[in-house]
């Protein structure tokens, strides 16, 4: 009976929070779909009409080259990282190479320094390469930021491959690739899908080197969002309307990659 | 076993996107074209006017493709001084106030205007109002900015809640006659004033450092003395603080411009002393106290007028390689022609006022700003952006001291004089410590 009483008050407290952490989504849905000045009533009137006008101007104010940016800066950067990250951590979990102990630290050891320490210098690495507003140096950025996150996590991911499994299918007389395509990339793939999620959103939402570096032509979607802030008039429902949109890109990639997810962010407990 | 076939094709298609949207969005380069200005602005209601005007008027005229991209006022602000002082040259133009003006032009990273003017008999540079064309001169004496709009501060009521109280205001009234109206007309339901207390230098600073010089105080005096806790900066500062404590908004050490706007338009204070453009805001078509509004000059003390000086204008950046263009746009948008368009197209309150003397004899401008439009002219006309208070300054500015020092000196004072209003310091502690900062920055210029 007790037990039964702790369960359903963890199951209570669960919905509890998972409200209170939904709450401001849904809050800011809402107000979206308000026009500016019920937005900015206090308290806040959630019976108000309900329009689409912020998203109507969010995309006439030429909200596509931004978001064409943010998807190309975040899926390039995603799938070179991948494309390294992958080998790299094959060398670091399947076949060890020699110290990789230290390899891993010297990855790590990449994330210590603060991103705004390195601002300054690559602002002005940027600009005397010509490369001040160029979504192509956006994206080698991004690159080099994710990298050693997704080393660590394909490390971890790939160290869960049995290595029983590996020399049985050697012992079959699969290759290198074979072994690779057919036993390796199987089990892998939920945490491939979970790093190249984790990469997708970290490069989605990045502002401060976007903001610094990009200019005319290369902003990025969360650049375009803080413009519609103005201290001068109302723009509650207009940002509300731009947050929605430029949220749903990592809230669909999250959906449709939620199994893999689970799968993946899970592997270890389950083995 | 999970099937590999689904990822690879998810992969592929992502790959397509990639190489799709990197065709679409012709990655990198800057520059924008080869017949375009690239324009950095702030996110102001005026602004996304122009914004929405420029391409069937100025670029359907010209030819030339305007480029914008804007930025809340305190990242157009990180951006611009970005931008300008590395002279990377991304922008050709970029709204910059009075504040910024003086001191770009010092350090080199503006183009002179002047040739400009003088060559382009379309643009009439007689017109623009003489306090804003100072306020945009440089040392040197050349012009490196040209208004957009323009504004003072005044001071703005409730005429119905007055006259229902019986409380009277004269046309240049003192601020201890302010206090007195703003005793007797509030209410719990409608506070008797509404006043800044936001920190940060362009928040609760602007409107008190105006208090502080009409009360007589300065924070530099001309040989760089520092002055924040001398006795007429503090008398000013305990004034507008007991002010807003005891008839202010609620929740003052948070309210900024927006705040105030939003307490006045739903009827919550009385009056309010503010920038002259909220008076178009507060008499539009759709505000609920439209025509219930009442004008009076900027409250004055010891000086003849208080009212600040504060002006967005466009300046074009010394490395542009487009400076032409820059110069087309700039004439087109600060010129008297655009004016008429934006009161053809979006109606004559949404003028980008407080420029030029001529605004203020169109016929169709006064009639819908008549309540307020004299008496912006007014302000803005005896605002005296170089020499504001009782004694001489070392650097120009009414609201705000005219050297770069000032953001980060002002804002670090402005939390002090929040955390006073909130009741959380004393008046004496917030000036003493502000003193302590101000004598460090006075310590730079001292002697030069």
């Amino acid at each position: 009976m007790n037990s039964q009483w702790i369960k359903h008050s963890w199951g209570v407290l669960a919905w509890f929070c998972g409200i209170l952490f939904f709450l401001p989504v849904a809050w800011m849905f809402l107000t979206s779909l308000h026009s500016e000045s019920d937005a900015a009533t206090n308290p806040p009137s959630l019976a108000a009409p309900l329009t689409l006008d912020g998203y109507t101007e969010f995309f006439d104010s030429g909200a596509w080259p931004p978001l064409i940016n943010s998807f190309s800066a975040s899926i390039g950067s995603t799938i070179i990282v991948l494309l390294l990250a992958i080998p790299a951590a094959y060398a670091l979990s399947i076949k060890p190479v020699e110290k990789w102990t230290d390899v891993l630290f010297f990855f790590l050891s990449t994330k210590m320094m603060p991103v705004v320490a390195a601002l300054l210098p690559i602002y002005l690495i940027a600009q005397f390469a010509g490369m001040l507003d160029n979504i192509s140096f956006l994206t080698l950025l991004y690159c080099s930021m994710n990298l050693p996150i997704a080393v660590w996590l394909m490390r971890s991911f790939l160290s869960e491959v049995p290595k029983e499994i590996l020399e049985a299918a050697s012992i079959d007389g699969a290759g290198l690739i074979t072994i690779l395509r057919r036993v390796v990339a199987p089990i892998a793939m939920p945490g491939i899908a979970a790093t190249a999620l984790i990469c997708f959103i970290f490069s989605w939402n990045e502002l401060l080197f976007a903001r610094v570096l990009t200019g005319v032509v290369a902003g990025t979607a969360p650049v375009y969002l803080t413009g519609f802030v103005t201290s001068q008039g109302l723009f509650l429902a207009k940002v509300c309307a731009a947050a929605v949109v430029v949220s749903l890109p990592v809230l669909i990639a999250g959906f449709a990659a939620q199994d893999k997810l689970v799968q993946g962010l899970s592997l270890g407990a389950v083995k | 076993m999970p099937s590999i076939r689904t990822p690879l094709r998810t992969f592929g298609a992502a790959t397509a996107v990639l190489l799709l949207a990197s065709a679409c969005s012709g990655a990198g380069g800057g520059g924008g074209g080869e017949n375009s200005v690239n324009v950095l602005m702030v996110n102001n209601p005026q602004m996304q006017d122009l914004q929405k005007l420029t391409a069937d008027n100025f670029t359907k005229d010209t030819g030339i493709k305007v480029n914008f991209t804007v930025l809340p006022e305190n990242d157009v602000r990180d951006k611009i001084s970005q931008d300008f002082s590395s002279q990377a040259g991304q922008y050709d133009v970029a709204t910059i106030s009075n504040y910024e003006t003086p001191m770009y032009a010092k350090n080199g990273w503006l183009a002179p205007m002047d040739d400009f003017v003088s060559k382009d008999s379309g643009f009439d540079q007689a017109d623009i109002l003489e306090p804003i064309k100072q306020s945009l001169t440089a040392a040197d004496g050349k012009v490196y900015a040209q208004p957009f709009y323009g504004e003072s501060s005044f001071l703005m009521y409730r005429k119905d809640i007055f006259e229902a109280k019986g409380v009277t205001l004269p046309e240049k009234p003192t601020w201890q006659q302010v206090a007195e109206a703003a005793a007797k007309v509030a209410t719990p339901e409608v506070r008797g004033i509404c006043l800044r207390g936001q920190p940060g230098w362009g928040q609760v600073m602007a409107p008190l450092t105006t208090v502080v010089n009409t009360f007589g105080g300065t924070w530099f005096t001309k040989d760089w003395q520092a002055q924040v806790n001398a006795p007429e900066f503090k008398e000013a500062t305990k004034f507008y603080v007991d002010l807003v404590r005891n008839h202010g908004e609620a929740g003052a050490p948070q309210a900024g411009f927006a705040e105030c706007l939003n307490n006045m338009t739903q009827g919550k204070v009385a009056m309010w002393y503010d920038a002259t453009v909220a008076a178009g805001l507060l008499e539009a078509a759709d505000s609920p106290i439209k025509g219930k509004l009442g004008f009076t000059q900027a409250p004055v003390v010891k000086t003849d007028s208080s009212g600040w000086l504060y002006t967005w204008a466009f300046g074009i950046q010394k490395a542009s390689k487009k400076q032409d263009n820059a110069w087309k746009f700039i004439s087109w948008a600060s010129g008297k022609g655009y004016e008429e368009l934006v009161g053809k197209n979006l109606g004559w309150s949404k003028l980008p006022d407080g420029k030029r003397s001529s605004t203020y004899q169109r016929a169709e401008y006064k009639q819908s700003s008549g309540s307020f439009s004299a008496m912006a002219e007014a302000a803005i006309k005896g605002a005296k952006p170089l020499n504001p208070g009782v004694q001489e300054r070392p650097a120009p500015g009414i609201q705000f001291v005219g050297i770069p020092e000032f953001t980060d000196l002002g804002t670090q004072v402005s939390q002090q004089i929040s955390s006073a209003i909130a009741g959380a310091t004393s008046v004496d502690d917030a000036l003493n410590n502000g003193q302590g900062l101000a004598e460090k920055v006075a310590a730079k210029y001292k002697g030069q």
